[in-house]
């Protein structure tokens, strides 16, 4: 058992780069490790966080009692339409990315990501892109104002001003940095496991990183493709999106879509994951049909691709494609029932602890499976086009997302955190926070059911007060403050713990993944010896089961890392520039954009050669 | 321990690729091949999508001129012809690097890049015949959706190719310089031509939907 200790203390692990990090700040923005990348990321989700929600929390204000006028018209448009891009885009993907990116790697015992340059890329992309969408605040004085959808022809240049212009230019760099952090991460637990970790031993929560990564990879491009098409309306005046021409506005539907629904699958997979990792430690017991959980995660995130039509049902397509897209959808309900199932048979009869991380993790189950029953309604066309476009499926989604997704990411810092910083957070704050955010979040959503039966669509900023949606909304409202007020004392709770939390130590949990068998904060190099994975549970078996334990090298490994580099950050700024002269293609004030693009496409080009010429 | 020994038959320390790292490599593959493979198909997705546009607006242009006025298969016959033959040279080129030979690898690669660059040499002289002779029109008031479809789908293609081509004399100028050498580094020509080829179906698709299909009765 205590082998592992004494390897750490007896043989220091031969190590080198080709050139040493940097300190300070020179060394977070060239970094390529890809824990300094994740925290780069969770930090990044966790402001956004605030941001978006600080938008809810204004046109929530702005719809507590009827006939307010406090944010009208393209305020409260623009409003709800970042709250929801930031929520999606820069707060619950990057989070997601954050824990793909920092324990992805120690779940599966390698030393870093298949290409840690490109890891770097991804997130300087994503931060460029990040600062695009928001930029439109800056230069145009008002946000993007056509909803997250972005539905063309809506999002034309006869209907939309340049706020649009920054979305897509945003949501362009986004796309690109998921796309290669897709490909990367495919690789990098398909190739980078330790010896022994076949896939069945895979951890959960890496399984449905994998699963994401895929979708990730596969369908940004369809969306891709509609933003390029979109940026060619509004720059070059093609004519995809112009229905004066011929052009049809399911095209956009279509291609948003494809990638709108593997999205929802990307944002909630993970946390059926962290809930998958949670379970177990606090139950002191195997996953309940361990792999069930794994070929289920699958199943969903192929069907994710055969689904989207049914955010089209009003939309005339059809009875036949309605038919088809109401059946897959409610196949969906069958891998997701026996996730639940398989977690219920996981806590069944258990000797449970009840630290936070459990609790969100408890709560993740009955708030999702709330959101998926209201979202198997909207599987049957009938119900759907009562439904479509009403608060009632504002309650749908919250349920899925913030029930579902978000919860499972809280149970994940609290759980992870330690790992992270090797500082307890503080138990007491985080029961307060756990308890004072599922009431806030129940009595924000939950009216939202009755409001959507009782009429009330969504996108409107104010209602008659006869309408009969005074309570609700009023209710609503009330329970934003709440959330609020319990995700500021989330962030206060990780902060003062980076100070004042007890030490963690490697193994806090008494937990059953590799990733608690290096020390709190990991080494650079993760772990002083590749760890050899003998079953599903590696360091549980260790711990417990004789004649299971990790074997220890008899000698140190040399040990080579990555160095760091600025090239990454040149091929963004480079990536950024073609995108900023695409903005400004016909010129700003007489002086063209277009030249830009050559400088940008040229920058490339050099970076990409210094990039590969680089040794590493 | 011992029942256990079957699944420890992978060597957690061969490093490969370009990296040095100290890497488990679980697969037996270069990760760098088998992010080639994912990224491709990341691109079907995307050249499926631009495919699938035009298709799905095949017909619904409400101006002329129509695909059967603007396309000539003899000319895009040739073009085509000489993007398939640098698929040849390319499989050549991968070729020699595996038997050791840079020289005879990078002179394969140079004529991988003329080729290429042939074909899109023929597509900026069809773009500009479609639209100075034919009046195929691309965006502005004049445009018609098979042409804003039609120069955007073929265009991202030449794009590709082009990129293609930069890549091939990149890799060309490194053979020369002997900072890619046969070896575990051939894997990197060999993920140029995956590259390559996979452009090259595209290609074939394009020219076998789009155009000839257009001409059957």
């Amino acid at each position: 058992m205590a082998s592992i200790a004494d390897f750490a203390a007896a043989q220091k692990p031969i190590y080198h780069q080709e050139r040493p990090s940097k300190t300070g700040l020179m060394d977070w923005l060239t970094t390529v490790d890809h824990k300094k990348i994740g925290i780069l990321y969770g930090g990044a989700g966790l402001f956004w966080l605030l941001i978006g929600g600080l938008e809810a929390l204004l046109f929530r204000i702005q719809l507590a009692k009827p006939d307010q006028h406090i944010f009208i018209g393209d305020t409260y448009n623009g409003l709800v339409t970042m709250h929801a891009t930031t929520m999606v885009f820069l707060a619950v993907m990057p989070m997601i990315a954050g824990f793909s990116n920092y324990f992805v790697p120690l779940m599966i015992g390698a030393r870093d990501v298949a290409f840690p340059r490109m890891n770097a890329f991804s997130w300087w992309t994503f931060f460029a892109g990040s600062l695009t969408i928001n930029a439109s605040l800056l230069f145009c004085g008002a946000f993007p104002a056509a909803g997250w959808t972005g539905y063309a022809p809506l999002t034309t240049k006869e209907f939309s001003g340049m706020p649009i212009d920054f979305w897509w230019a945003g949501l362009t760099l986004l796309a690109v940095s998921s796309m290669v952090a897709g490909v990367n991460f495919v690789v990098t637990i398909l190739n980078l496991r330790a010896p022994g970790m076949t896939l069945m031993r895979v951890p959960v929560l890496t399984w449905m990183m994998l699963v994401i990564q895929f979708l990730l990879a596969f369908s940004f491009p369809p969306v891709a493709v509609g933003l390029i098409l979109l940026a060619f309306d509004r720059t070059f005046g093609t004519v995809f999106y112009s229905t004066g021409m011929g052009g049809d506005p399911h095209l956009w539907q279509h291609l948003f879509w494809l990638f709108g629904h593997p999205e929802v699958y990307v944002l909630i997979l993970p946390s059926m994951g962290i809930v998958s990792e949670i379970l177990p430690v606090f139950t002191r017991r195997p996953l309940f049909g361990h792999h069930a959980v794994i070929f289920s995660g699958v199943f969903i995130g192929f069907v994710g691709f055969g689904v989207w039509g049914h955010h089209m049902f009003t939309a005339g397509m059809g009875p036949i494609a309605d038919a088809a897209f109401a059946s897959t959808t409610a196949i969906v309900a069958i891998p997701t029932g026996v996730k639940i199932f398989n977690w219920i048979g996981t806590m069944y009869n258990s000797k449970m602890t009840f630290p936070t991380a459990m609790l969100f993790a408890i709560s993740f189950i009955p708030m999702f499976t709330l959101g998926g029953l209201s979202g198997m309604m909207h599987a049957s066309p009938p119900l759907d086009l009562q439904q479509h476009d009403t608060y009632f499926v504002v309650a749908h989604f919250h349920y899925v997302l913030v029930g579902g997704a978000l919860q499972g990411l809280f149970a994940g810092f609290y759980f992870y955190m330690p790992k992270i910083s090797g500082k307890m957070l503080n138990e007491t704050l985080g029961k307060i926070h756990f308890w004072v955010f599922l009431i806030g979040f129940n009595v924000t959503f939950f009216p939202m059911h009755m409001l959507g039966n009782h009429g009330m669509p969504r996108r409107i900023y104010t209602y008659p007060a006869d309408a009969g949606w005074n309570t609700e909304n009023l209710l609503a409202t009330g329970g934003v403050f709440l959330m609020a007020g319990a995700t500021l004392l989330f962030v206060y709770n990780l902060i003062t713990s980076l100070k004042n939390g007890k030490d963690a130590g490697s193994d806090p949990w008494d937990a059953n993944t590799l990733e608690w068998m290096t020390s709190s904060p990991p080494p650079v190099h993760n772990f002083d010896f590749t760890p050899v994975v003998l079953s599903e549970r590696p360091l549980w078996d260790h711990k417990y089961t004789p004649g299971m334990e990790i074997p220890v090298p008899e000698q140190a490994e040399e040990i080579h890392m990555p160095s760091p580099s600025w090239k990454p950050m040149w091929v963004s700024a480079s990536a950024g520039l073609i995108i900023v002269g695409l903005l400004t293609f016909s010129g700003i004030a007489g002086i063209p954009g277009w030249p830009l693009c050559i400088v940008g496409a040229l920058g490339v080009i050099f970076s990409v050669y210094a990039w590969v010429t680089e040794p590493v | 321990m011992s029942a256990h020994a079957d699944t420890l038959t992978h060597d957690s320390h061969e490093a490969h690729g370009h990296g040095a790292l100290s890497e488990n490599n679980f697969l037996g593959l270069p990760n760098i091949k088998l992010a080639m493979w994912a990224f491709l198909g990341s691109e079907c997705m995307f050249f499926g999508s631009l495919i699938g546009t035009y298709f799905f607006y095949h017909g619904n242009s409400l101006s002329g001129p129509l695909p059967k006025d603007v396309f000539s298969i003899g000319i895009t016959s040739i073009s085509t012809f000489l993007l398939l033959m640098s698929s040849v040279t390319m499989a050549l080129g991968v070729d020699a690097m595996r038997q050791q030979k840079p020289m005879k690898a990078r002179t394969f690669i140079l004529l991988t890049a003329a080729l290429g660059a042939c074909f899109v040499g023929f597509q900026v002289v069809e773009f500009h015949e479609f639209y100075t002779e034919k009046h195929l029109v691309f965006a502005g008031p004049n445009a018609s959706l098979f042409g804003s479809t039609f120069y955007t789908m073929t265009g991202f293609h030449g794009t590709h190719v082009t990129v293609g081509v930069i890549w091939l004399l990149i890799m060309s100028v490194l053979i020369t310089k002997k900072k890619l050498v046969p070896g575990k580094e051939a894997v990197n020509v060999e993920v140029m031509g995956l590259y390559w080829h996979f452009v090259d179906i595209v290609w074939i698709v394009i020219f076998t939907f789009v155009y000839l299909l257009e001409f059957l009765k």
